[in-house]
Parts: structure tokens; sequence; C-alpha cells
């Protein structure tokens, strides 16, 4: 029988949690080459964290693309480009002064206007420190607020882990940002923002399941928290994969088209980190959160001793293990 | 949302209740004539506007100061939060860009310092306007503290006691003996065409030759003048004091000459003179006029200022029309603000007013009849409801440290090509397509529910995202379209968690289709309804804390959230127990996506996972 028949009739058992380590070493890599990308490149702040140039100049006769295009030949990675009334009104980021002589001359050359009429203002930062520190300060407001509705909705446990999830989800998500150099603008903040719901959203669904099966655990169950919390990934494989892609298909596109067709632009920056948010929120779900939580249970006595018991029982005889795949 | 125990029952109830909705929604849109959304600046451009710092000795004011306005001025720029506009710092000037042509109105309510000082009135004379006295040359209209609230100069009798003599006059007595702590009572009313009969009988009686304005004007200094001579008139001893000077005809004791000098050469009766002056600095008197330019004052330094205001709010006072601004102090400034009413009320006419003073001009200076502590007070005068909301989105955001002028206003196009726009709408467009043909593969007759559910969900957040921009400044960018575009994955997921639902409760085998769709609901709804708490809890706080785009973009995210719920109770959970009453779904066709053939393959599966079991 196909996988996909497979996957469609709900016949699939794969052992996410067993394979912690495997899924913990994953992770752990991934977060090390991401923060290693984060203090090593750096991210690449766009003109609205961290300033800019203006250009201005009048130049009747040319279009948005060619505005744009000489830009680009000069080396300006991704100028915004718009009029003001009758001027162009370019806006760059911060221009070595040789770039921005060569810029204006090439200005003044396409367009025949003197280079003194080319005007150039530095301008500073729209999104400033203090909006910056606001929007740190909002995602601890938004990650206690969080931890407090999980923690009554399921419990602490599982408040911690998905909030560990989510911190993953982003770490690497700016780890690709860091190493592929794309622009960080306010658009791929926002994109970071979907992923916080996103990846809180997936893990949730999951977490409901594990709740509703682990609920019926007791001192004689067959089953060890483990083996129960596994079979709640699996029962809601096919869900998490269906959602997953369906959420993923719209960005695919706007990815593809963004990157493909128009360059480099909003469309571009937002796209690619809802795409990888997506992806590693979907896998952070499923091989982080939901074995980070099962390792915190099976601390607790009542799950110890349930684990102990079948362990006893399978050294016993092969019936038993039988029994506990039942 | 529909009660799930009665969707079981009626569905189409419920489903009429949804189309009722959709067409309240589009009357809605179809009376306001309103069809597109407002798009925001990087779509459809706006106005930007360049503010030039204005200082007192020309030079660049300091970095921190500036830095400081900025945040002032995008706090304000936000006090909407859902308008997407940009502030920005360019050398030493400001550039606040909003979205949408000719907003230089909006621009203008920001950028306005609004610096408030509550200033004990020293000294006060009535402006003769010439064109008051030509029209109504015998009214009181002129007159010193206007008709409603208690005419100090006007009744001699009443100027030596604290309280108001005249309870005749319908406004004197409510606001300002209130002990809730209301403080201010109505001064700005000397501009009405038609003082209340009571107040004017009330002049007559106090005062029996008021046929002649100045007449009535000299009166008054000279009752000020003698008044003033009274031990308890200055609180504030001043070692500049002067020999009081005759000719003034105003008490002059404890007056900076300078200020007095200033005061006597201030002509309130030509409106430039109104304006923002040099901006008053709270810790030096200051002479300036009432905002229509009836008196002058003069006015002592300022005791409480606008940074001792906790919050500001608008709103009318119960028992009539007038709109007020409400002000609640901090802590610090409750105390200062209860030691200033204090001393004003143990001051004689005119030294018993507290002048309300925004930007160097007088909004406001009435009687204080009791000392206020508590920390609580009230600005009147003349306000509608627009301009009392502005004055307290000024007042809760904060005073400007600096004054500034508008040198330049520009209308910008977008800042995004339109290719980026098309781009996003064309492959959003692809994306939704592939989602339609994945869901109709996959679920096949769910999958048409699925795809009827996008489409509900699509209109709903079109009239909402329509209806919101023209009724509350939602303005869509291109972030906001990518992120609805997006939620289509969070709107889908709540109905593939049902459909996962009803295919497990089939694949058990014991249920009728009917039945398994609603025992699959009730536990649906719980993984929904934890799961959308999630988003909204985000987009709330979002919403609450951050700033610009980011508010607009929780404001889009917790919008769409709702529309997934109301999708999902109004129209997903009906349309399919509709549908399992067909023949098509109920016998579990081969295509209907829930045939128990396909399903439900070996019951007695060795990896076949537990299947959570009814409760």
């Amino acid at each position: 029988m196909g996988l996909g028949r497979r996957l469609y009739r709900g016949e699939i058992d794969v052992d996410f949690v067993g394979k912690w380590r495997l899924w913990y070493g994953l992770s752990g890599f991934l977060l090390v080459i991401s923060l290693a990308g984060l203090l090593i490149n750096g991210l690449n702040l766009g003109v609205e964290f961290k300033g800019g140039s203006v250009f201005s100049f009048k130049a009747p006769t040319a279009t948005i693309e060619e505005v744009r295009e000489g830009f680009q030949e000069q080396g300006v990675h991704q100028p915004i480009v718009q009029t003001a009334g009758d001027r162009w009104r370019v806006t760059t980021e911060t221009l070595p002064e040789n770039t921005m002589l060569a810029v204006q001359n090439s200005i003044a050359k396409d367009y025949n206007v003197p280079v003194n009429q080319v005007d150039v203002q530095s301008i500073g930062a729209s999104w400033g420190g203090e909006v910056s520190q606001k929007a740190w300060i909002g995602l601890g407001v938004f990650m206690l607020a969080i931890i407090l509705y999980l923690s009554m909705a399921f419990e602490p446990k599982m408040a911690l882990a998905a909030i560990v999830a989510l911190v993953h989800d982003l770490v690497i998500t700016a780890g690709v940002y860091a190493w592929s150099g794309f622009e960080v603008t306010p658009a791929t903040l926002l994109g970071f923002l979907t992923i916080l719901g996103y990846s809180l959203y997936d893990a949730v669904v999951v977490f409901d399941m594990i709740k509703e099966v682990t609920a019926k655990l007791g001192t004689t169950s067959k089953q060890t928290y483990s083996m129960a919390a596994n079979n709640a990934l699996n029962h809601t494989l096919i869900r998490s994969l269906n959602t997953s892609l369906v959420a993923i298909l719209p960005v695919a596109a706007i990815l593809f088209i963004g990157t493909t067709v128009l360059g480099a632009g909003t469309l571009k920056d937002l796209s690619l980190s809802l795409f990888v948010g997506m992806i590693v929120g979907t896998y952070s779900s499923l091989c982080v959160a939901t074995p980070l939580l099962v390792t915190l249970k099976e601390r607790e006595p009542r799950y110890q001793a349930i684990a102990k018991r079948l362990a006893s029982q399978s050294g016993k005889g092969a019936k038993s293990a039988a029994a506990a795949k039942g | 949302m529909a009660r799930p125990t009665s969707s079981h029952s009626k569905p189409g109830r419920t489903l009429l209740l949804l189309l009722a909705l959709i067409l309240a929604l589009g009357g809605t849109m179809f009376l306001q004539k309103a069809f597109t959304p407002k798009l925001g600046l990087d779509l459809a451009g706006g106005t930007t506007v360049t503010l030039s710092p204005v200082t007192q000795n020309g030079a660049a004011p300091p970095e921190e100061i500036l830095d400081r306005a900025v945040n002032i001025i995008r706090d304000r720029v936000n006090g909407t939060g859902i308008s997407d506009a940009e502030v920005a710092k360019s050398g030493d000037n400001i550039i606040i860009s909003i979205p949408g042509v000719g907003q230089s109105e909006a621009i203008k309510l920001v950028a306005t310092t609004a610096e408030l000082r509550f200033r004990q009135v020293l000294a006060m004379e009535a402006t003769q306007l010439p064109q008051e006295l030509t029209t109504q040359p015998a009214t009181p209209s002129a007159a010193p503290s206007g008709s409603a609230s208690p005419e100090p100069t006007a009744s001699p009798s009443k100027s030596a006691r604290s309280e108001p003599s005249s309870p005749r006059s319908p406004a004197a007595g409510t606001p300002s003996a209130s002990p809730t702590g209301k403080a201010l009572s109505s001064a700005l009313t000397a501009q009405a065409p038609d003082p209340t009969p009571t107040a004017t009988r009330a002049q007559k009686d106090g005062q029996s030759d008021a046929k002649q304005q100045s007449d009535r004007q000299q009166n008054d200094q000279q009752q000020v003048q003698k008044k003033g001579q009274d031990p308890k008139a200055s609180p504030t001893p001043s070692p500049t004091a002067t020999q009081p000077q005759q000719d003034s005809g105003v008490n002059t004791k404890g007056i900076d000459p300078a200020v007095l000098k200033q005061f006597n050469s201030l002509d309130c009766a030509d409106p430039k003179n109104r304006g923002q002056g040099v901006q008053d600095d709270p810790n030096k008197q200051y002479a300036g006029c009432e905002s229509d330019g009836s008196f002058k004052y003069v006015l002592d330094v300022a005791k409480v200022v606008g940074t001792d205001i906790d919050t500001a709010s608008a709103g009318v006072r119960q028992g009539s029309t007038e709109w007020v601004v409400q002000l609640d102090f901090k802590s610090k400034g409750a105390g200062e603000w209860s030691k200033l009413t204090s001393a004003a009320f143990n001051s004689p006419e005119p030294r018993n007013k507290v002048a309300v003073v925004l930007d160097g001009v007088v909004i406001t200076a009435p009687n204080i009849i009791s000392p206020i502590p508590g920390g609580r007070a009230e600005i009147t005068g003349g306000f509608n409801q627009k301009s009392a909301t502005e004055l307290a989105e000024q007042l809760k955001y904060g005073a400007l440290p600096l004054k500034f002028e508008r040198s330049s206003i520009d209308t910008v196009s977008s800042t995004l090509g339109q290719d980026q726009l098309m781009g996003g709408l064309i492959s959003g467009i692809i994306g939704l397509a592939l989602v339609v043909v994945y869901c109709l593969l996959y679920y096949r007759g769910l999958g048409i529910v699925a795809v009827l559910s996008l489409v509900v969900a699509s209109i709903l957040t079109y009239l909402a995202v329509v209806v919101l921009g023209h009724n509350a400044g939602f303005r869509l960018s291109l972030p906001h379209i990518i992120g609805l575009v997006v939620s289509i994955g969070i709107t889908a997921d709540s109905f593939i968690v049902y459909f996962e639902r009803i295919r497990d409760e089939m694949k058990e085998g014991r249920r009728t289709l009917r039945a398994a769709v609603e025992v699959a609901w009730v536990r649906a709804r719980r993984t929904i309804l934890i799961a959308d708490a999630v988003m909204f809890i985000a987009a709330v706080v979002l919403y609450a804390l951050a700033v610009g785009g980011v508010a607009g973009f929780a404001f889009a995210m917790g919008l769409t959230t709702l529309i997934d719920i109301v999708v999902v109770f109004m129209f997903t959970k009906p349309f399919i127990a509709l549908l399992a009453r067909l023949k098509f779904f109920a016998k579990g066709h081969p295509l209907s996506g829930i045939d128990a053939e396909r399903m439900s393959a070996h019951p007695t599966g060795s990896s076949r996972p537990t299947t959570p079991q009814e409760a």
C-alpha cells in the first residue's frame, strides 16, 4: 500500500516521540547554526530600521521601472521609488559617499538635469529604537499571555513546550535571514508575527489531542505517556500535514512569484519568512514541542509508575508487548 | 455565534442568519457607496509633511528632544491604531507620511504642540472687540467672565466671597460645586451671542450702570485693584514686585514687570496675537489671550502642567449636552492640583481663577469655588465632540516639547510599484486555486464544503475590510493582503480539524453520518475555539502594545480569526449537517470523501493508532 493511501486512511505510525534524540540533535544543530549566523552576519536591516538616504529630482519623462533600474545599476539594493508632486523620491539604504556621488551623477546624466538639482537628504529610521522596544515589549507580553492561557486551557508543561517550540521557530527563521542576507523590513517582521500565531496554533491542535488521549491513562493502562502522545501525534498527523500544505501553498505561490517574476521587494521579504517559519513550525510542533512535553511528563511519578510496570511486564513475555500496542 | 445545540436541529436557520449578516455588511457597503477597501501608504501613496522645529533662539534642538517629539507624534498618529502612517526624522526635521491624499488636517492635528499648563490668574482685562461693540453694544457678551459662570467683577458683593452667589445661573452651580472633584466650570461663554437671561440679570443686579462696555470695564478694573490690596492677594510673592502701576488699572502685586509690559501691549482683539505665540515657559509668568480674544490675562507660573496628567478623555457632562475634556492627574499632579486650587480659592478676584492654557492660549479660566482634592479635573470651553476628542488625544499622548512649522506638504505616490500589488494578488489567486484543487482531490465531496467555506470567508473578509476602511480608518497595506491570504491556511485548518473528526467517527464504523457529524462537531469545536483563542490573544496583545503597521496587521489578524469562527460555526457546520441528509453523503458514495470502504480498511490493523473514544 502506498504511503499516500496509508496516510489517507490514517494507517501510519511514525515514532516521533521515540526518536527524540534525533530531533533534539537536529534542532540543536539548526539553532546553533542560526545563532552563529545572527552573531557573525547579523540581520540586514532595512531603511526603516537604520535610516537611509532620500534622493529627490525632477525627471518628467522617466518611468518608475527606469528609475528603479537606474539605482540598482549603481549598486543600490532595494530602492523605494515614489513620486512626490512632480519630483521623484527614492529612498535607499545609507550609501557610502562614492556610491552616493555615482548615483547623483548617473541620475543627472540619465535625465539631463544639473547634478546640484539632485537633492540628497539623509533620513532617520521610521522604525526607531522606541518602536523596536515596543515591539519587544509586545512580544514579551504576548508570550506571558500565551503561557497563562495555555496553562489554564491545558497545563503549564504544555505551555512551556509550546513556547520553547515557538522560540525555536523564530530563531531558525531569523537564522535563515542572517545567512541569506535577505533584507529585514517591517514586512518581514509582520511575517515573523504571523509565524508566532501559526506555530502556536499548530501546537495547540496537537496538544488538544494529546490531552484527550492521555487523560485516559490510569494505573492499569497499557500505554506509557510517550506511547499515548505518539499515538495522538499520528492521529493528528494527517490534519497537521493537510493544514500545513494548505497554508504553505499560497505562501509558496507568493514566494515563487515574488522572487522569480518581480525580483526583490516586499512580497519576497514577507513570503520568505512565512515559508521558512511555517515549515519549521510544522516540524517543531511534531518533533520538538511534543517530545519536549513527553520528556517533562515522563518525570511525573504517575507516568513513571506506568512506564516501570510496562517495562517489567515486557520483560516477562512477548504477550504483553503485543498488548501494549493495542 | 450559533448555539451548537440549536444548529443540530436547525442548520437552515443558522445559514439564514449568516446570509443576513452578509447582506447587512453588503447593505452598509452600498449605503456608503464604498466598494473598494482603503489602501495603505505603500499601495495608495499619501500625504507627506515635513515639520521643522521652531526654537526660540533659532538653534537646532537637542537630539533627545527631537526624538521625544518624534515618538509623541508617532503615538498621536497611531492613536487611531490602524492608520498605517509613518514618522521619521530627517536631520532636524520630522517627516510624517499619512496614507490618503489631502490629509493635511490630520497632520495639523498631530503636529500641534498641545502643551497644557494650569496657571493661576494674576490679572485680567476684557478686550474691546469692536465688531461686537457695534452689533451688541449693551449686552454683557464681552463682559469679564461671560454669562454662565459666576460673574466675579460684575457683582461687588460676590467678589468678597468664595461661594458663587448666583445660583440662578443654571450652569454656575452644577459643575464646579459638585463634590465629586469635578473642577472647572465653564468660562468660555463670553463668545456666545445669547447670554442666558439669568446671567444678564445677575449682572444688572450687581451693577446698576452697565450700559457702556467701556464703563463697565473701568469698573471692573477698579474693583480688581481694590481687591488686590487684600493681604491674601498674592499667594506667590515675587521678589521683583514693584509699585502698582496705576495706569494699567490692575493689581500688579507680584507680577513680573516685563510680563506686565507684555500684558499692557497685548492686543487680543487682533486674531494674529491670539494664536500659538512663543511657547509659554512654565517657570515664568505669562501674559496671554483667551482663545476667542475676549480677555487677556497675566498668569502665574504653571504649578500643574500637561505631564502631570495621567489620562484624558472626552465626554459629555451628565445632564447637559456640553462636551468636556476630563483629566486624571498622576499622584504628584493631584497634590499640586489640590494646592493650586486651594491657593486660588483663598485669593480675591480675579486671582480666584485658574487658567487652562493650551499652547500659550487660555482656553478657559473658571473661578475656583472650593479646593479640589482627588486629582480629577474637567476642562470646558465651547468644545464640540471633535475638538474635545482631539484635545483629549493630544493630552493623553503627551505634549510636544518643540514647536513646529510645516515646511512642505507633498502628495506622494505609493512606495511599492503596482507590480507588487498585482503580483501579490495574482500569487494569492494561484495559491487559492492550489488549495481548492488539493481540497477537492483529498476531501472529494467534503472538499466542496471546504471550498465554499473559503468563498464565504473571502466574501466576509472583503466586506469587513471595506466597511472598516470607511468607518474605522482601516487601511490595507501589502503586508495585510499577504496576511489575509495566509489566514486562508488558518481558516482551512478549522474545517480540516472538523473533517478529520468526522472521518474518525466514521472509521469507528458505529455511526450514521448524521450522528457522526454531530459528535465530531462537539470535539472539533473545542479544538477550534482553543486554537483560535491563541490567535486572538496574539492579535489583541500586538494591537494594544505595538505601533504603526504592526497594529494594523494585528487588527487584520484578529479580524480573520473572528471571521474564521463565524464561518465554521455559521457555515461549515450547518452546511455539513444539511449535506449529511443527502443520500450521496449519507450512503458514503465513493466521491463523497467519507465512504466507509476507503476509510476503514482494517479495523484490527496492528499499526492503527488509538482512536480517542467517546467519553
